[in-house]
């Protein structure tokens, strides 16, 4: 299974998933379409704002997964599941969430313009920066903190017999290697915004490549244009996926013995004074807004209508589907080229990858009848990688510290993986599952175009309520569907836990 | 993988139900879901047609288009006029044949492919409780101070978005870009879609927000709230209008027929205005619900034909994106 | 008996040659750290392939087959023991990649026997101390019951008697099963206690190995350079 030949061809299988797609909408639609100014701009801002949103989540995610890493107190792993939340919300959710604590009137607003102090406007770029970290911040706290828990305990023994400072002999080596690949999948999650872009950054300053695509679908019909600029998404996140790769590198740790990690550094005044406000800092401009969301939902919860309990169960299966897909997929390309190609699909508009399926489906099947298996097959891609750049450092710091081992007794194929490599990754597996899990629930996706009326899932029923008025029924469905999503991501989170430290 | 009987029994589901004649109907997602009128409008067609009505949902003109003549619709409902010059210019469709002379909108309308099923004006709403001089012109609104927060929607992705670029252009024509510029200040931020803004302006983010004249008639009749009115303007409102189509090629020529024939009548156009919370396209006003009576009405209705839209839309959109990206 | 045949290996600017064979039944290999006694050794069990020349067994080219299939048993530095697993399952690997039957639980209660761990059976590893895990792992070698093993100081981070326990230990597993030893060490000490023949891998060459105490007595040059701080008079 982990031999190059199978790894180069599901590499090809995802990449031909994400391709043949695309190519179909652009032949549909003639061939590349020509650019304008305006497209060229939307490039521009797109660039600019991923880069420096992805900077920005992961610069800040270190102190705040290092306070984690080195701070134990009660509710410690409930705060590291909720802090997880925001990459898992609705967008219009978790605008209309932001929006209550620093919106105009918002509760930031409440407080200090009573004081006296100049009233806080959230929209610009620096809006469209603070919800993209908002949204990125807790996954690149999880993949850093990962980071910081395989580093072994007795590496930390080791630097505390020899008062060797922990920052430069332990973790800096460990972020160099984490740091680019994380910076990568936010760069890249960010390229494909757009309500978010432009709803926080005030108009149409903040236009992105994804805003052009949906104008050049929905309103031009134009899909040769649609196609080029997903085949500009495509290049960019390809490219920076390729930089990534080369920039971070390859060592491992070594194994330890799965011990808890205890650690001696970080024991001074001034360590827990800053730990504290990091991991407090963070939980408010997390939960916060979370919060808000909440509360707003619960009047809506009682009176939720009964298609919206029936979209809910709906959506945890597809969620369940999805995650099983997802990790099938994930085993055969934890290798850097699977990791390059399943970059493709993340990078890629939703909206043109969905059409191009439909395109490749509709003379075969009626694309209704195939609609879950789509919007599961394209939420697969999605979360790829992810649950790739959660789970390779732990594949390589396997292989690293068991490869021989393994091969002196003969361990290949799948006993291999069955006794050695998924029991090792079995936390970043269930971290994994957890996300895909709650993405998938979360996703809107491609569901629309080809949704019947009993295909609906739980995202598209709140999008329903809300174009019909019924705002509070949203709310409530909203709250719904955090809970689902949080409640997917702890269990299997959890499950990758129980019993993996002994 | 658990979807797998899903499929199959949505397969055989589709294959019981092949006895009684189906009627396929594309529709907006909004109007087939549980909320809007397409489940009353199905019931009401089902009783007298005795065949099956079946909403299929999703972007309707891309759908339609990526489609082509393999289409399985029989009829189209919701296109809006942004939409309706490609529609026709894709073939697709067939004349009504309908005697449209019981329409009851404010405007002429003389189409013979497609038949409108309610209509509404963009304007913009706020709360009769904390704005209490309302602008009662466009000028006017563009006067006020700027510490009047908007929020809009975005005319390359929302359809009211376009409607209010058309709305600035017939009002402003030339002047639209100086108009937008002395908007600037007091627009809070552009959303993608309709609902993005609504949800702002009922969290308190916004003073006024753009929809339409008929969204007041929502909050009175289901809520039993007064306190969100329409401003209306002295210079006119833009007319929006949603409309349906047959398919040249449907299977269910008669039936489609009987359908588009239904959006005319009495029962189907008395479903519109508490479903769709917009005026029925055909029904006179005595016959509409007690809220919906006492909307203010817009004296004044402008309106460009989509030839005419079709040859200012992208300059009209551009002038919008100018003066706000400063 | 074991033969590197005009064995070289180059890795950028490290190189090394061998062309020996080892006899005794417990030899071991000394040198400067860095001279590739460890490389020396990953090269007989196949994790590393030379650039030229053959790996014989009692005259049979094992060059060719990958480490599971080589007379060769190995313990590393460290990680020799799946921490996830117990201790049974640990033990269970040398005879199987499924559960064990009747016949192999057998065999392996009676190395666990052996090594003196009887009743640590579900044990994880990190639940035993250093010693304990070094007995876990020299009972799955006996379990591999493979006529050659090699050890890359395994024993390194124990104690000093407890690493001379363990050592006694590997002679008598030697001296009862016949097997073959070949261990690398950079304590004299280590290689007097219990290895008849002693080979030095210097400047990227393999020495024929030679009696110990003889060598220890009377070191050559070089040695004598690399054992001079250790020598304590």
């Amino acid at each position: 299974m982990a031999s190059r030949a199978v790894s180069v061809s599901a590499a090809l299988v995802v990449a031909g998933m994400v391709l043949v797609p695309v190519t179909a909408v652009l032949w549909r639609g003639g061939g590349f379409g020509g650019l304008g100014p305006a497209d060229w701009a939307a490039l521009r801002f797109t660039l600019w704002q991923a880069a420096l949103s992805a900077l920005l989540s992961v610069v800040l995610a270190i102190p705040v997964a290092r306070a984690l890493a080195r701070r134990a107190f009660p509710g410690r792993s409930a705060l590291i599941a909720l802090m997880g939340a925001p990459f898992i919300l609705p967008v219009i959710v978790a605008i209309l969430g932001l929006l209550s604590v620093f919106g105009g009137k918002g509760v930031i607003n409440q407080l200090i313009v009573p004081l006296g102090l100049t009233r806080l406007d959230i929209y610009g770029y620096h809006g469209v920066i603070l919800a993209h970290v908002f949204f990125n911040l807790p996954l690149a706290v999880r993949l850093l903190l990962q980071g910081w828990l395989s580093i072994p305990a007795e590496r930390f023994r080791l630097a505390a017999t020899l008062n060797a400072p922990v920052w430069q002999v332990l973790e800096w080596p460990m972020l160099r290697r984490l740091c680019p690949g994380a910076f990568v999948v936010i760069f890249v999650i960010c390229l494909g915004s757009f309500a978010v872009a432009l709803t926080l950054g005030g108009g149409p300053r903040a236009t992105t490549v994804e805003l052009a695509i949906y104008q050049a679908f929905r309103f031009d019909f134009d899909l040769g244009k649609a196609a080029t600029l997903a085949m500009m998404q495509l290049l960019l996140g390809l490219a920076a996926g390729l930089v990534a790769l080369r920039l971070a590198p390859r060592d491992g740790f070594g194994a330890g013995l799965d011990r808890q990690v205890a650690r001696w550094d970080g024991i001074s005044r001034s360590a827990k004074v800053a730990d504290t406000v990091w991991i407090t800092l963070a939980a408010g401009f997390l939960l916060l807004p979370l919060a808000s969301v909440a509360w707003a939902g619960v009047p809506g919860l009682f009176t939720l209508p009964p298609e919206v309990w029936l979209a809910a169960g709906r959506s945890v299966l597809l969620a369940l589907g999805a995650t099983a897909l997802t990790l099938t997929l994930a085993l055969p390309l934890l290798s850097r080229a699977g990791e390059a190609a399943a970059l493709l699909g993340v990078s890629v508009s939703g909206l043109v990858l969905g059409t191009g399926f439909f395109l490749l489906l509709q003379p075969f099947v009626r694309p209704a009848s195939v609609a879950l298996v789509v919007t599961m097959l394209v939420n697969a891609l999605m979360a790829l990688p992810f649950v790739l750049r959660i789970l390779r450092p732990g594949l390589d710091g396997a292989k690293a510290d068991f490869a021989r081992l393994s091969a002196s007794l003969g361990l290949s194929g799948w006993a291999l993986w069955r006794i050695v490599y998924l029991p090792r990754l079995r936390r970043p597996l269930g971290f994994a599952a957890g996300l895909t899990a709650a993405l998938s629930m979360g996703d809107l996706g491609v569901i629309t175009l080809f949704a019947d009326g009993d295909t609906a899932t739980l995202p598209l029923q709140i999008y329903r309520l809300m174009g019909s008025y019924q705002m509070e029924s949203a709310r409530g469905a909203a709250l719904l569907l955090l809970a689902l999503s949080l409640g997917a991501f702890w269990l299997f989170d959890k499950g990758g836990r129980v019993n993996a430290d002994t | 993988m658990k979807a797998l009987p899903f499929v199959a029994g949505l397969m055989l589901a589709s294959a019981a139900a092949a006895e009684t004649p189906v009627l396929t109907v594309y529709a907006p997602d909004y109007f087939a879901s549980e909320w809007g009128p397409g489940p009353g409008i199905e019931a009401a067609f089902e009783e007298r047609c005795g065949c099956d009505l079946e909403y299929k949902t999703g972007e309707l003109l891309p759908r339609l288009l990526l489609e082509g003549a393999n289409t399985e619709a029989d009829v189209a409902i919701g296109f809006n006029s942004d939409i309706t010059k490609k529609a026709r210019e894709s073939g697709l469709f067939a004349p009504h044949g309908l005697d449209t002379s019981a329409l009851t909108l404010p405007i002429e309308w003389n189409d013979d492919t497609f038949v409108p099923f309610n209509y509404s004006h963009t304007a913009f709403i706020y709360d009769n409780t904390k704005i209490t001089d309302a602008p009662t012109s466009f000028d006017a609104l563009l006067n006020a101070p700027d510490d009047l927060r908007l929020v809009l929607q975005d005319p390359r992705s929302s359809i009211s978005g376009l409607a209010l670029v058309l709305w600035v252009q017939q009002v402003y024509g030339e002047k639209s870009e100086e108009a937008w510029a002395k908007l600037a200040p007091k627009i809070v931020t552009v959303t993608k879609g309709w609902s993005e803004s609504y949800g702002m302006f009922t969290d308190g983010e916004a003073d006024m927000v753009l929809s339409y004249t008929t969204s007041p008639a929502y909050h009175i009749i289901a809520e039993e709230d007064l306190t969100k009115s329409a401003a209306i303007f002295d210079e006119g409102h833009y007319f929006m209008v949603e409309s349906a189509a047959k398919l040249k090629n449907s299977e269910q020529s008669d039936l489609a027929d009987q359908f588009m024939a239904f959006i005319l009548s009495e029962e189907f156009q008395t479903m519109i205005p508490t479903s769709n919370w917009s005026f029925p396209a055909a029904l006179a006003d005595d016959k509409w619900p007690e809220g919906f009576k006492a909307l203010p009405v817009p004296e004044k209705v402008l309106f460009y034909s989509e030839d005419e839209a079709a040859a200012v839309r992208n300059e009209a959109i551009e002038a919008w994106r100018r003066a706000l990206s400063q | 008996m074991l033969t590197l045949d005009q064995i070289t290996l180059a890795q950028g600017p490290f190189s090394l040659a061998a062309d020996v064979s080892f006899n005794d039944p417990i030899t071991a290999l000394i040198g400067p750290s860095g001279a590739g006694k460890s490389t020396l050794l990953n090269l007989i069990a196949g994790f590393v392939a030379p650039s030229q020349g053959r790996v014989l067994w009692n005259g049979r080219d094992i060059s060719k087959l990958p480490p599971s299939q080589r007379p060769v048993s190995m313990l590393f530095q460290d990680n020799n023991l799946f921490p996830h697993l117990a201790v049974w399952e640990n033990l269970a690997l040398a005879l199987t990649h499924r559960r064990p039957n009747a016949k192999q639980s057998a065999q392996m209660k009676q190395a666990l026997s052996r090594v003196g761990l009887v009743g640590y059976e579900t044990r994880k590893p990190g639940a035993l101390s250093g010693g304990q895990q070094s007995r876990v792992a020299l009972a799955r070698v006996l379990l591999q019951a493979r006529p050659l093993m090699l050890l890359d100081e395994p024993f390194a981070a124990l104690g000093p008697a407890l690493k001379q326990e363990m050592l006694d230990l590997v002679a008598e597993i030697s001296a009862e099963t016949g097997m073959h030893v070949v261990m690398v060490s950079h304590d004299p000490q280590d290689a007097a206690r219990i290895a008849t023949g002693t080979a030095v891998v210097d400047e990227g060459r393999v020495s024929a190995p030679m009696p110990t105490r003889a060598l220890l007595e009377n070191p050559p040059a070089g040695l004598k350079a690399y054992l001079g701080a250790t020598q304590a008079p």
